[in-house]
C-alpha cells in the first residue's frame, strides 16, 4: 500500500533538503526527499505527492523536467518552484509551464510556509473539484466566472487590457480561495515601476502569512484602487472588476503577454 | 626612388618641361641663327657690289695694279676673309691673298659649281643661290661666301683693252667670303644662354612643383600612412592633426571620423562585453551564494519561531534572521544590477540608513583604527528611496574609505544636508522625445558619464549625429560632425526623421533656429541650435523653482585617488585594489544612485584624501 505523504522536496542541496523538512514539519505536513532529479522522477512514477517543491537548477537535470512529468500523471499534483537562480525569466516561465508558485530562494520560515499553505490549500479545491458531478458544479458556485480577453500568470494574477491602451492588473478568484481573509494589505504607489513576476503587493493573513503577489505585467502605476485598502475582502468578492489592484501603463506589453495564459481557458 | 610618389610626379613634370623648353629653345636659336646669317648675307652682298661699283671703272680702264690694290685694301679688313675675282674659266685674276693670284679654281669648287653644275652655265643667280656657308678646315671657323658674277657690259667690251668679247654674257665672278667666327660666337652664347635659362627654369619648376607635392601630397599621405599603421596597431585614438582642405584633407578627415567611430564601437562592445560578463557572474554568484544563503535563512528563521519564549536569543536572532535577508537582497540587486532592475522605494530616513550602515562595519573601522564622525543634520525630511540600497552604497562607501586610509589609521567623516539648488546647471534629462514620441536619449554616447540627446544633422547633403548636454544649462555640448552645418540645416530626430526645430522662434541671443525636445510630463526643453551659443530654456523646471536634494557627503582621510583614475572609477571592473577587489562596487553604487535620480561625484586630493558627495533630490520624479 502506499504509504501517504504530503510533500516531495527535489533539491540537489542536503542543507536545504533538511530545512524544508524540519520547516513543514512545523506545520505538520509529512515530506518525502529527492536529491537529484532522477530520484525525484522516480518518486513521482511511484507515488502521489499532493505538492512538489522543486529546484530549478540540478546537476542532471532542471526543474521544468519535474513539471512536465507532473502534467503527464493522472494524479494532480501542485508544484512550488523554488530556485536560487530567482530570474524574472525562470519565475514567469515556470509559472507558465503549470506550476502552482514559485519561491525564490533563499527563503525564510514563513515565506516556504505561507507558499505550501497557499499550494495546500489549492489543492484541496482541485481533489475536491474532482468528486463533484457537473450537477453539484453549477449548484455550487465555487469560482467567480474569469471574463473573457483576461489572461493570467500562473493562477495567481490576471490583467486586462483597457481600450485607452492602459492595463488593469489583479488578483485571480483561484489565489483568493486559497488564502484567507486579508488582514493587511500593502500595495506600491502611484508612479512607481512594477516587473512581470517580481512581488508587486502583499497580502498579510491571519497567523502572519505573508503572500507576496507576482506582478502579471511590467508597467507603470498610474491608479492604485484606494478602495481595496480599505476593504480587502472586496478583492475576494469581486476579484475580476471592482477588486482589481493597479492600472498601468505597460512597458514591455507583446513580449511578455507570451507567458500569460488565456483567463478562461485551461480552467479546473 | 621611383616608387615615391611625390619623384615620380617630379620626374614627369621634369621630363615635360625639359621637351617643351628644349623645343622652343631650339627653334628660337634656330630662327636667331638664321636672323644674324642673313644679316651677314646681306652686308657681304653690300659688300661685294661696293666693290663690283669701286672696281668698275679701273676694270674699264684695264688698271689691274689699282683694282688689285683695292681688292687688297678690302681684304684687311677685319672677319673679311678673302675677296677675289675669278675670270670665266676659274682663274684668280685678283686676291686679297696675293698668293692666290694666278692660280686656277675647280670648276668643282663651291664658288663655282652653282652656275656650273648643270651643263649649261647659269647666267642669272638669286640671292641664296649666291651665298654658301662653308669650313675651310674640318675645325676651322665657318665661312661664309658670296659670289656676285661681273655681267658683260657695252664699256666693257668698247674699253680700249679689248679684253672682252661682245657676246660674252658673264665675264667673271667677285667671290667675297667673310668668316662667321663672330657669328658663331654670339649663336654659341645664346645657345648657352638659353640652354642655363632651359636648365634653371627646369630646376626651379622641379623645386617648385617638389615644394608643393611635399606639402599638399607627400606630407599628408605620410601622416595618413603614418595613422593607418597606427590604427593597424591597434592604436584607435590616433587622430590625424593637420588637416587641409583639399581632397586628402578630406580623407584624413574622414579616416579620423571612421576610427573614431571603430573606437568607439570597440568601446561599446567591449562595455557590453563587461556587462554581458557581469550579467553571467552575478548570475553564478547569485545562484552559489543563494544556496547557502537559504540554509542560514530557513535554519535562523526556523530557531526564531522556535525560541518565541527565549526573549535572549530571539535579538540574536532577529539580527541574523534580518542580516542575512539583507545580503539576499544584496545579491538580488547584483541581479538587479545586470538587469538594470528599478529599486523598491520605500520612505526613509538618509540617517538611519547611514547610523546602521555604520553599526555593520563598526568592527572592521575598529580594527583598521578609522573614526567616523558624523554631522548629521537631524532636520532632514525623510526621502523615498530603497533603504537596502542605499544602506549598501554607504557601506560600500565606508569599506572602500577604511581599504584607503589602511593600517595607518585616519577619519572618515559623513555629513548630510538639505541643500537647494537652482535646475540650471543641475537637473538631468533622462527622458526626450521627438514629436512621435522616439527617444532622442543616446545610451551610446555620454558626457560625464550621462547619456546624451542625440540631433540628426542635415546640411548641404551631408548628415550627422551631434549630441547635446543632457544636464540643463551646462552646455558641454558636442558639435564635432566633420563638415559645417549650413545656416540653412534641418535638425531632425534620428529616427523619423521629423523637424526638432521650433517654428516661429529664434535665439533671443544669436537669432539661430532653436531645437525643442519634449519632456515627458516636464515640459519641453528649448535649446538653441548654433554651437556658439549657449541659450537654452527648460521653463516648465525653471517655474517649479528651487530643487530639494539632501546632500551626503563621506570623506575620508586616506590615501587619494590618481587623476588619471579618477574618470575611470564608476565603471564596472575598474579596480586599484587588485586581488582585494571585484571593481563592481562603485559600478553598484552609481547604478543604485542613478536609479534614485541622484548623482555621485568624486572629489580626491592624492595622499590627502577622497570625498564622494551624493545627492538625491527630495522628489522622485519620473
Amino acid at each position: 500500500m502506499k504509504k501517504h505523504t504530503d510533500i516531495l522536496v527535489i533539491d540537489d542541496e542536503q542543507v536545504i533538503v533538511d530545512a524544508v523538512v524540519k520547516i513543514c514539519a512545523l506545520d505538520n505536513y509529512t515530506v518525502d526527499v529527492a536529491l537529484n532529479t532522477k530520484t525525484g522522477l522516480e518518486k513521482i512514477a511511484n507515488n502521489h505527492y499532493p505538492i512538489i517543491i522543486s529546484d530549478i537548477m540540478m546537476p542532471d537535470g532542471d526543474g521544468f523536467e519535474i513539471l512536465e512529468a507532473v502534467k503527464s500523471k493522472k494524479e494532480d499534483s501542485a508544484v512550488i518552484m523554488a530556485t536560487g537562480f530567482s530570474t524574472v525569466e525562470n519565475a514567469v516561465n515556470s509559472l507558465y509551464n503549470g506550476a502552482v508558485s514559485f519561491i525564490p530562494k533563499p527563503f525564510t520560515v514563513d515565506e516556504l510556509l505561507s507558499t505550501v499553505y497557499r499550494v495546500n490549500n489549492f489543492q484541496k479545491i482541485v481533489e475536491k473539484q474532482k468528486v463533484l458531478t457537473q450537477q453539484q458544479k453549477n449548484d455550487e458556485i465555487l469560482f467567480v466566472a474569469c471574463p473573457t480577453k483576461y489572461l493570467r500568470l500562473g493562477y495567481s494574477t490576471w490583467m486586462f487590457q483597457e481600450r485607452e491602451g492602459t492595463v488593469l492588473v489583479g488578483m485571480c478568484d483561484i489565489y483568493m480561495k486559497t488564502i484567507d481573509s486579508i488582514q493587511q494589505i500593502e500595495l506600491l504607489n502611484s508612479e512607481e515601476e512594477i516587473a512581470q513576476g517580481i512581488a508587486c503587493a502583499s497580502f498579510i493573513c491571519a497567523n502572519d502569512r505573508n503572500h507576496r503577489i507576482l506582478a502579471p505585467l511590467s508597467g507603470r502605476i498610474v491608479e492604485v484602487n484606494e478602495t481595496i485598502k480599505n476593504d480587502p475582502n472586496l478583492i475576494e468578492k469581486d476579484p475580476y472588476f471592482d477588486g482589481w489592484i493597479y492600472r498601468i501603463i505597460p512597458a514591455n506589453y507583446d513580449y511578455e503577454i507570451k507567458y500569460l495564459t488565456p483567463c478562461s481557458s485551461d480552467r479546473l | 626612388m621611383f616608387k615615391n610618389i611625390g619623384f615620380r610626379l617630379i620626374f614627369v613634370v621634369a621630363i615635360t618641361s625639359l621637351i617643351i623648353i628644349g623645343v622652343s629653345a631650339y627653334f628660337s636659336v634656330q630662327s636667331q641663327s638664321k636672323e644674324l646669317i642673313s644679316e651677314v648675307e646681306r652686308h657681304a652682298n653690300q659688300l661685294s657690289e661696293t666693290v663690283v661699283a669701286s672696281t668698275r671703272f679701273d676694270m674699264t680702264l684695264n688698271q689691274r695694279d689699282r683694282i688689285q690694290q683695292i681688292i687688297k685694301s678690302i681684304g684687311t679688313q677685319k672677319h673679311i676673309r678673302d675677296v677675289r675675282i675669278l675670270n670665266k674659266v676659274g682663274e684668280i685674276i685678283y686676291s686679297s691673298d696675293s698668293s692666290n693670284i694666278n692660280k686656277m679654281v675647280d670648276k668643282n669648287a663651291e664658288s663655282c659649281f652653282v652656275c656650273h653644275a648643270a651643263d649649261q652655265p647659269l647666267e642669272h643667280l638669286s640671292m641664296t643661290e649666291r651665298t654658301r656657308i662653308f669650313k675651310v678646315h674640318p675645325d676651322s671657323n665657318r665661312v661664309l661666301g658670296i659670289i656676285t658674277p661681273i655681267y658683260n657690259e657695252k664699256s666693257c667690251w668698247q674699253a680700249e683693252c679689248h679684253a672682252h668679247d661682245s657676246d660674252q654674257k658673264v665675264l667673271g665672278v667677285l667671290d667675297v667670303s667673310i668668316s662667321l667666327s663672330e657669328v658663331d660666337k654670339s649663336i654659341l652664347n645664346s645657345e648657352w644662354k638659353i640652354l642655363f635659362f632651359a636648365i634653371f627654369a627646369i630646376v626651379g619648376v622641379g623645386l617648385v612643383i617638389a615644394f608643393f607635392i611635399r606639402r599638399w601630397v607627400s606630407n599628408p599621405v605620410h601622416d595618413l600612412l603614418h595613422a593607418t599603421q597606427q590604427v593597424s596597431q591597434g592604436n584607435l585614438n590616433y587622430a590625424i592633426k593637420e588637416m587641409s582642405d583639399d581632397e586628402i584633407g578630406k580623407l584624413a578627415f574622414s579616416f579620423n571620423n571612421m576610427t573614431k567611430k571603430l573606437s568607439e564601437a570597440r568601446l561599446q562592445l567591449f562595455q557590453s562585453d563587461k556587462m554581458a560578463s557581469l550579467g553571467r557572474l552575478a548570475a553564478g554568484v547569485a545562484h552559489e551564494i543563494n544556496n547557502p544563503l537559504t540554509g542560514v535563512l530557513t535554519y535562523s528563521s526556523f530557531l526564531l519561531k522556535r525560541t518565541k519564549d527565549n526573549p535572549e536569543f530571539q535579538e540574536d536572532l532577529k539580527v541574523i534572521v534580518r542580516e542575512t535577508i539583507r545580503s539576499r537582497e544584496i545579491v538580488k540587486s547584483l541581479l538587479d544590477f545586470a538587469r538594470q532592475s528599478v529599486p523598491k522605494k520605500i520612505e526613509a530616513d538618509i540617517n538611519e540608513i547611514i547610523i546602521k550602515a555604520v553599526s555593520v562595519i563598526d568592527n572592521q573601522l575598529n580594527i583598521n583604527k578609522v573614526k567616523i564622525e558624523k554631522q548629521i543634520d537631524n532636520n532632514l525630511p525623510k526621502i523615498t528611496v530603497d533603504s537596502n540600497q542605499m544602506e549598501q552604497v554607504f557601506i560600500n562607501l565606508f569599506v572602500n574609505a577604511c581599504d584607503a586610509i589602511g593600517n595607518v589609521g585616519g577619519t572618515i567623516t559623513v555629513s548630510t544636508q538639505k541643500i537647494s539648488l537652482t535646475p540650471f546647471g543641475t537637473v538631468q534629462i533622462k527622458k526626450a522625445t521627438c514629436r512621435k514620441r522616439h527617444s532622442l536619449i543616446d545610451n551610446d554616447y555620454k558626457i560625464d558619464g550621462m547619456p546624451a540627446l542625440k540631433v540628426k544633422v542635415v546640411s548641404e547633403g551631408k548628415e550627422g549625429i551631434i549630441h547635446l548636454d543632457p544636464v540643463y544649462g551646462k552646455h558641454r555640448n558636442n558639435f564635432d560632425i566633420g563638415f559645417k552645418i549650413s545656416k540653412d540645416a534641418k535638425y531632425v530626430c534620428p529616427d523619423c526623421n521629423n523637424s526638432l526645430i521650433q517654428e516661429n522662434k529664434t535665439c533671443p541671443k544669436c537669432g539661430a533656429p532653436i531645437l525643442a525636445f519634449e519632456i515627458s510630463g516636464e515640459g519641453i526643453y528649448e535649446v538653441c541650435s548654433s554651437e556658439n551659443s549657449n541659450w537654452e530654456r527648460w521653463e516648465s523646471v525653471d517655474s517649479a523653482g528651487l530643487r530639494e536634494f539632501i546632500e551626503i557627503k563621506v570623506k575620508d582621510t586616506g590615501s587619494g585617488i590618481n587623476n588619471e583614475d579618477l574618470p575611470k572609477i564608476f565603471d564596472p571592473f575598474f579596480s586599484t585594489k587588485g586581488q582585494k577587489g571585484n571593481g563592481l562596487g562603485l559600478a553598484v553604487i552609481w547604478g543604485i544612485i542613478d536609479n534614485h535620480n541622484g548623482t555621485i561625484t568624486v572629489n580626491s586630493d592624492l595622499g590627502k584624501g577622497t570625498t564622494f558627495t551624493i545627492r538625491i533630490p527630495f522628489i522622485q520624479q519620473r
